[in-house]
């Protein structure tokens, strides 16, 4: 299973660099929000994807899965949540305000 | 802090008073005011030498950063003192000289004076500081005030060059100097030279004391002036006459000398010293005085003079090396060289300090330095012709001054290169007495030609641009004291010789002396017929042959194309430099925000892909691992699916659609791995980021507007590729790498005891790790507050400015 993940993750990394890469303002983007994807796909998969019970100590059971990762999972999906919106609106202020979203054409000005 | 230091350090005080006085006494010349300082500080250092003729030192210590081993160490010995007396004589004649040379109305006194006197206590402190690092700060400062002075007319172009020339070579030296310092400490771990002197024999062969040596003569070839370090100074002749007097004919330049001298016992007796050190200094004594000769202006003259004259000592105190490796005192013959490099020291000063002041007074007068316009101005200015006359005569080697007295001694020296029995010395030496001879040949012949064709020959006053007449009284009585120091000391060389010359050599090579014993030095003026005389003789006989038929010769200058010249590579060199870092600033630096993405890619996959193969830190193990259900199988075929589409579509709206995709298998997959809280987030915000790219979808522009369709790109697809790869590497060594306990099992067991809650993730969040989560709170917190300015603040570019 872990081979499985390690290689989706893998993918998920690989198509989200291909996208930053790319020209187009949201292309890039949506590779940032493909590569917080495959970071929190990454962060579950390193701690371990062994059967147990849901972290809720209601439910009896033996082993119950890694709370901890989960935690900081939560963490990470709400900052960048927060960055990606402010990015998000940022790129639709540069659009309004420069008229491009190509990354070649926003090269800064050599005499400034 | 001793008297001692309070004389070392007077002018830098002095120095903070000097524009006060500037300011509040306009009536009087600066120069008075600044004049009483050196005169006081040499009738000091007169006081020092009934001390140092019976052999004792005088050493007082000021702590300055006591922890690192740096303490202001003042140590006053032969040579020392020797160099405090030249640097506050002649610094007192230079100012006195000065007074009459810059005007009281037209020049910035203030800061010359300031200068002059930062220059003058950073001297002092090289020559009588034991420490290495004090040593080093106060060289640095010479450094420094020498560019502030070369600089001081700062509104000419050739000033501004020759001020960054040398501030340039000779800070590079001075760094290198430093390193050479740094490495001696590491093998003695002291600052002090006394105390390195000491442990010596027991580092000599150790692996960095050549280093340490060669960087050290780096630091002094530079200031010295040596070949090929030597082209500053002749751009260094843009500075006031009085500055080029002192600082690049007497003091400063000698510094590079004084530091070879002063490490002679630390050094000298390896063959790279013996041989770099005399080699160097033959070399720049013949380049120095050749290059002499062709020059039309009479201070390059004095400039190349002054190169060459530094070679000569510099090549002395090389050959006075060999002396260091016979015990014996009686019979050894090599401590001549010492002598005559300790002697000509005080020679060279005496001569050409009076030239560069000679050189001034003519400047002053005729408004020219110009050889070719020169000429005939004998019976005009009749005293400062003799001045003239007995410099140059001096500085030629001929009798009865004092020059002759130290050429014929070079010449023993030299000579006796040729019976020094080590280091295949007797293979090569004979090369020395030859090119001093040559050397002494062309120094005769622009020594003739400073003074002849400047005071014979035909008065052209159509070219001149004032009238010239003899100097005011004040601007001859300097250089007439240092004439007259040249005769005195050419029939009475003796005077100097038990009181200054003896002490100088004791600190030079004090391993040759036992207790009590002290150098006999017996100059003479007639010494029978030996070779140096011949030497001599012949030196003249060629040199007035040369100087007649010196039209004829001169074309072999010409045959030296300006190309090839040592100021040509250094210009070149910095310009090369410049143009180098600014196309290597422009490959890499492109503005292109990808091509910055790409360098960071490519850079995170070469160092964290070698780490893995260098290290062997690949490693997986197939234990320990949970079975693949079809669940998973199935959406990791969807994510994976939906991910390539983004790749590969060509509108926006499949390409946010299928980033809604991966986030819902991810959910999923959330749910699949027992992650309730995670899986609930997940969905919500997925479903809000959606949310937000369809909203900006309608305001931002088509795919095909930018690109018609999504070009393939080869180097990208590579990255990528090797990106996901290393990824993936690192996940599956990670997960087959788990060393130690999960911390997990704590928050297992106490999040009900401690905590009061059932829910694991939900009491890490708030209880155990609250702190994340305050401060994930202010990220948001603060997204929102940025979208919310964003939208609302428009500032327009003529509202900025206003």
């Amino acid at each position: 299973m872990e081979i499985l993940m390690s290689i989706v993750v893998g993918i998920l990394f690989m198509a989200a660099t291909y996208l930053i890469l790319s020209r187009s303002l949201l292309r890039i983007i949506i590779g940032t929000g493909l590569l917080s994807h495959g970071a929190h796909l990454l962060l579950l998969t390193m701690s371990g994807l062994k059967q147990g019970a849901p972290p809720l100590l209601g439910i009896p059971a033996d082993t119950y899965a890694d709370p901890l990762p989960q935690a900081l999972i939560l963490t990470a999906i709400v900052i960048s949540f927060g960055v990606t919106s402010f990015f998000l609106v940022l790129a639709y202020r540069s659009y309004q305000e420069l008229g491009t979203d190509d990354m070649d054409r926003l090269r800064g000005n050599e005499h400034e | 802090m001793t008297l001692l230091h309070l004389a070392i350090l007077s002018p830098f005080l002095m120095a903070i008073l000097v524009p006060f006085i500037y300011k509040f006494v306009r009536n009087v010349h600066t120069g008075w005011f600044v004049l009483v300082l050196p005169v006081t500080l040499f009738v000091y250092f007169v006081q020092f030498i009934p001390r140092n003729m019976n052999g004792q030192t005088t050493i007082s210590t000021a702590e300055w950063i006591p922890s690192l081993g740096i303490n202001f160490t003042a140590l006053v010995d032969g040579l020392g003192l020797l160099f405090a007396l030249l640097i506050t004589g002649i610094g007192a004649l230079v100012v006195l000289y000065s007074i009459y040379y810059l005007s009281k109305e037209k020049e910035q006194l203030h800061s010359f004076y300031v200068y002059l006197l930062m220059f003058m206590g950073a001297m002092l402190g090289v020559v009588l500081s034991d420490n290495m690092i004090v040593l080093y700060t106060f060289w640095e400062l010479t450094s420094l005030s020498s560019f502030l002075l070369i600089g001081y007319w700062y509104h000419r172009e050739k000033s501004r060059y020759g001020a960054q020339k040398s501030m340039l070579i000779t800070v590079f030296g001075g760094l290198a100097m430093l390193g050479g310092f740094v490495l001696l400490y590491l093998m003695t771990g002291t600052f002090s030279i006394r105390e390195t002197i000491g442990y010596v024999p027991a580092i000599m062969d150790h692996y960095l004391f050549v280093p340490a040596m060669l960087l050290i003569l780096l630091g002094a070839f530079t200031k010295s002036a040596q070949f090929p370090f030597y082209i500053w100074l002749p751009d260094a002749m843009e500075a006031p006459t009085p500055v080029s007097a002192y600082l690049h004919s007497a003091t400063m330049v000698k510094a590079g000398i004084y530091l070879v001298a002063r490490l002679s016992p630390v050094f000298a007796l390896t063959p790279e010293w013996f041989w770099i050190v005399s080699t160097v200094g033959i070399i720049t004594l013949f380049w120095g005085s050749f290059n002499a000769v062709k020059q039309t202006d009479l201070k390059a003259i004095l400039a190349f003079s002054t190169v060459s004259q530094l070679g000569l000592i510099m090549s002395l105190l090389g050959v006075g090396a060999a002396s260091l490796h016979y015990d014996m005192l009686d019979d050894n013959i090599f401590t001549v060289a010492t002598l005559a490099a300790v002697f000509h020291l005080i020679n060279h000063a005496t001569f050409k300090g009076s030239l560069f002041m000679v050189v001034g007074i003519v400047d002053h007068e005729t408004g020219t330095r110009d050889i070719r316009k020169l000429g005939g101005l004998m019976s005009l200015m009749p005293i400062t012709f003799t001045i003239a006359v007995i410099g140059a005569f001096s500085m030629a080697g001929l009798p009865p001054f004092n020059g002759f007295l130290s050429k014929e001694m070079f010449f023993t020296g030299m000579l006796r290169v040729m019976e020094f029995d080590l280091f295949n010395a007797q293979t090569y030496g004979f090369i020395f007495p030859v090119l001093a001879w040559l050397g002494s040949i062309f120094t005769f012949l622009y020594s003739m030609v400073l003074v002849f064709r400047t005071f014979t020959g035909k008065y052209q006053p159509e070219k001149l641009e004032k009238k010239p007449h003899e100097a005011p009284i004040g601007m001859l009585i300097p250089p007439i004291i240092l004439a007259s120091l040249v005769i005195v000391i050419g029939f009475f060389p003796n005077i100097i010789s038990y009181s200054i010359i003896e002490p100088a050599m004791a600190s030079i090579l004090p391993t040759l002396l036992m207790e009590g014993e002290h150098f006999y030095v017996n100059i003479y003026m007639w010494h029978g017929w030996t070779p140096e005389l011949f030497m001599t003789i012949g030196v003249v006989a060629l040199g007035v042959l040369g100087y007649l038929t010196l039209p004829k010769w001169r074309r072999i200058y010409n045959l030296f194309p300006e190309k090839l010249t040592l100021n040509k590579a250094y210009d070149g060199g910095l310009k090369g430099l410049n143009t180098g870092s600014e196309r290597l600033t422009k490959f890499y630096m492109t503005g292109f925000f990808r091509d910055y993405l790409a360098y960071i890619f490519a850079f995170m996959i070469v160092i964290l892909g070698s780490t893995i193969a260098i290290k062997g830190a690949f490693s997986y193990s197939f234990d320990d691992l949970a079975p693949v259900g079809p669940y998973e199988a199935v959406i990791a075929v969807v994510m994976t699916l939906s991910a390539l589409t983004i790749v590969f579509s060509k509108s926006r709206l499949s390409a946010i659609i299928a980033l809604g995709a991966v986030g819902y298998s991810l959910s999923l997959f959330f749910v699949i791995f027992r992650a309730p809280d995670l899986a609930l987030t997940q969905l919500i915000i997925e479903t809000v980021s959606v949310a937000l790219f369809l909203l900006c979808f309608y305001h931002l522009p088509e795919f095909k507007k930018v690109e018609t369709k999504m070009r393939f790109k080869v180097e990208n697809f590579i990255i990528s590729a090797g990106v996901g790869l290393v990824v993936t590497l690192i996940a599956l060594s990670a997960n087959s790498q788990q060393v130690s306990d999960r911390i997990s099992n704590y928050f297992i067991e106490n999040s009900y005891y401690l905590a009061g809650g059932k829910n694991m993730v939900n009491v890490i969040l708030v209880d155990f790790r609250g702190f994340d989560t305050l401060f994930e709170v202010v990220v948001l917190g603060i997204a929102a507050l940025g979208i919310y300015s964003m939208i609302k603040l428009r500032l327009s570019r003529g509202e900025e400015q206003s």
